[in-house]
């Protein structure tokens, strides 16, 4: 089992709803998200290029952060979900500074908080906070070793790209250009 | 052109705009470590070499600081956790792919080494010193008996403490500038020479302080050395670790680094130990108070500037 998540780049219209859902799904502190969009504009007028993403933790298969993690709080749940168990993690920020994505930060409660993937409800047989809410359905999730899965589906006959590649973490997330 | 905008609206703290979890505490507790590794090493070196009573202050008076800084900089680590009741949690487990695993338990052995040196030594320093416990006596009797052993893991540990200042950083491939395996080696110098400015500083005997001199100039070069592979290696790097290299070399870092590590840290207080060396009179704490100086801004910067960098996309 290899759960992934692909991100329709042309659907996604930045509503911001997925951040929204996240923070309400998984009581998010205010002034921090687990996901979040980004605009990138290509190009010098009036050849533009627009790409919306929606980016979270990648859940990478060659994980930095479960690597160098000194207590052994960040670790990879059945079908490749990075969590932190709250109570062994000691706040040393080592995984903050190994993500390239950025994708962790400093819970005020004092452990290192990230998307989960929203395992709660993954373990449920539900979908992700974030993509359950997608008004224009660009977020696509399951197991990539189910062909039949919506995350199969959705990259199987589109052109992808994941995240800085080279930072040789081999990230989850598909983004469908 | 290309510009990449957060429309949900994200501002994290420490995170957003730059990354900056790591403050003052982690290039503090680098420079202590580097510094304790440093005057741990020269005094287990002398020790093994047989020269004991010809390095007073090397292998007994300037050890005194090595748990001291150890200590200091285990504390300010603690201070750096933000979870601080779990850090109990590093010593219940054995992670052998986490520096920072590695790091803990190399502490956790070499600081009381050092107490243990330090302890040796005590009826040397202060006459009249007694342990009290009948217990204690007989197991300074044991430690000095095997002190050639002792200062042989010493050695080893010591070089491990030095390496792993860097290895900390250069082991996170996410951060370009210190994603390089030259910043092992280089603490590991830097870290040295500070230890031996130390030493320098506290020695009151001409000849030992020669010697020291000696060495210091030899691992100031270098560090020079390495410092210009360091940059030479960025620069016919990919686009990343190029813009890591351009933050000391024109960008915001240029002149607290060029200035204050590399001139007034590095070239100043080699030009006046050599000088001491052809006999000029040169203040005593001048060369070592500027290699400590640059020694703890380098870090300073390091950590700063590392945060800063990151992968483009």
């Amino acid at each position: 089992m290899r759960y992934a998540m692909a991100i329709d780049t042309n659907k996604c219209v930045g509503c911001g709803d997925c951040v929204v859902a996240c923070q309400t799904e998984n009581n998010v502190p205010h002034g921090y998200c687990r996901d979040w969009i980004v605009e990138s504009v290509d190009g010098t007028y009036p050849s533009l290029s627009l790409e919306f993403r929606s980016e979270r933790c990648n859940h990478c298969d060659n994980s930095p952060c479960v690597r160098c993690c000194p207590t052994g709080a960040s670790h990879i749940e059945e079908g490749g979900i990075v969590t932190v168990t709250h109570n062994k993690c000691i706040g040393c920020g080592a995984c903050i500074e190994s993500c390239p994505y950025d994708a962790r930060y400093s819970h005020p409660d004092g452990y290192v908080d990230k998307c989960t993937f929203c395992l709660h409800r993954v373990q449920k047989g539900q979908k992700p906070a974030c993509v359950e809410v997608c008004p224009t359905k660009c977020l696509h999730f399951g197991d990539l070793d189910d062909p039949n899965s919506d995350v199969s589906l959705a990259i199987k006959d589109r052109k992808w790209k994941v995240l800085a590649p080279e930072a040789g973490t081999d990230p989850q997330l598909y983004f469908l250009t | 052109m290309k510009e990449e905008l957060f429309v949900s609206g994200r501002n994290i703290p420490n995170i957003d705009p730059y990354l900056n979890i790591w403050h003052w505490q982690i290039p503090l507790y680098l420079f202590l470590g580097g510094l304790a590794a440093g005057i741990l090493f020269f005094a287990g070196f002398y020790t093994v070499r047989g020269k004991a009573n010809q390095m007073p202050a090397t292998v007994k008076l300037a050890p005194i600081l090595a748990p001291i800084a150890l200590v200091l900089g285990l504390f300010a680590l603690f201070l750096d956790l933000k979870h601080k009741l779990f850090f109990w949690q590093l010593y219940t487990t054995i992670r052998l792919e986490s520096p920072m695993g590695w790091g803990s338990w190399t502490l956790m052995i070499i600081t009381p080494l050092s107490f243990i040196w330090v302890a040796s030594y005590m009826k040397e320093l202060i006459p009249g010193w007694n342990w009290k416990f009948n217990i204690l006596e007989r197991f300074e009797a044991l430690v000095i008996k095997y002190r050639v052993a002792l200062a042989w893991v010493m050695m080893i540990y010591a070089i491990i403490l030095g390496v792993y200042t860097g290895i900390l950083l250069s082991a996170f491939n996410a951060r370009p500038l210190w994603n390089t395996s030259i910043l092992g080696p280089l603490f590991l110098v830097s870290g040295f020479s500070t230890g031996l400015a130390t030493i320098i500083w506290i020695s009151k005997d001409a000849k030992e302080r020669k010697k020291l001199s000696r060495i210091d100039l030899v691992f100031i070069f270098v560090e020079l050395f390495l410092i210009v592979h360091l940059f030479m290696g960025f620069k016919a790097g990919s686009q990343t670790a190029i813009e890591a290299a351009n933050l000391f070399l024109g960008g915001p870092f240029t002149v607290s680094f060029w200035v204050f590590v590399v001139i007034l840290g590095l070239v100043f207080p080699a030009v006046l130990e050599t000088l001491e060396l052809w006999g000029y009179h040169v203040p005593k704490w001048l060369p070592p108070v500027m290699i400590l100086i640059g020694g703890l801004m380098f870090r300073f910067i390091i950590v700063e500037a590392g945060q800063i960098t990151r992968y483009l996309y």
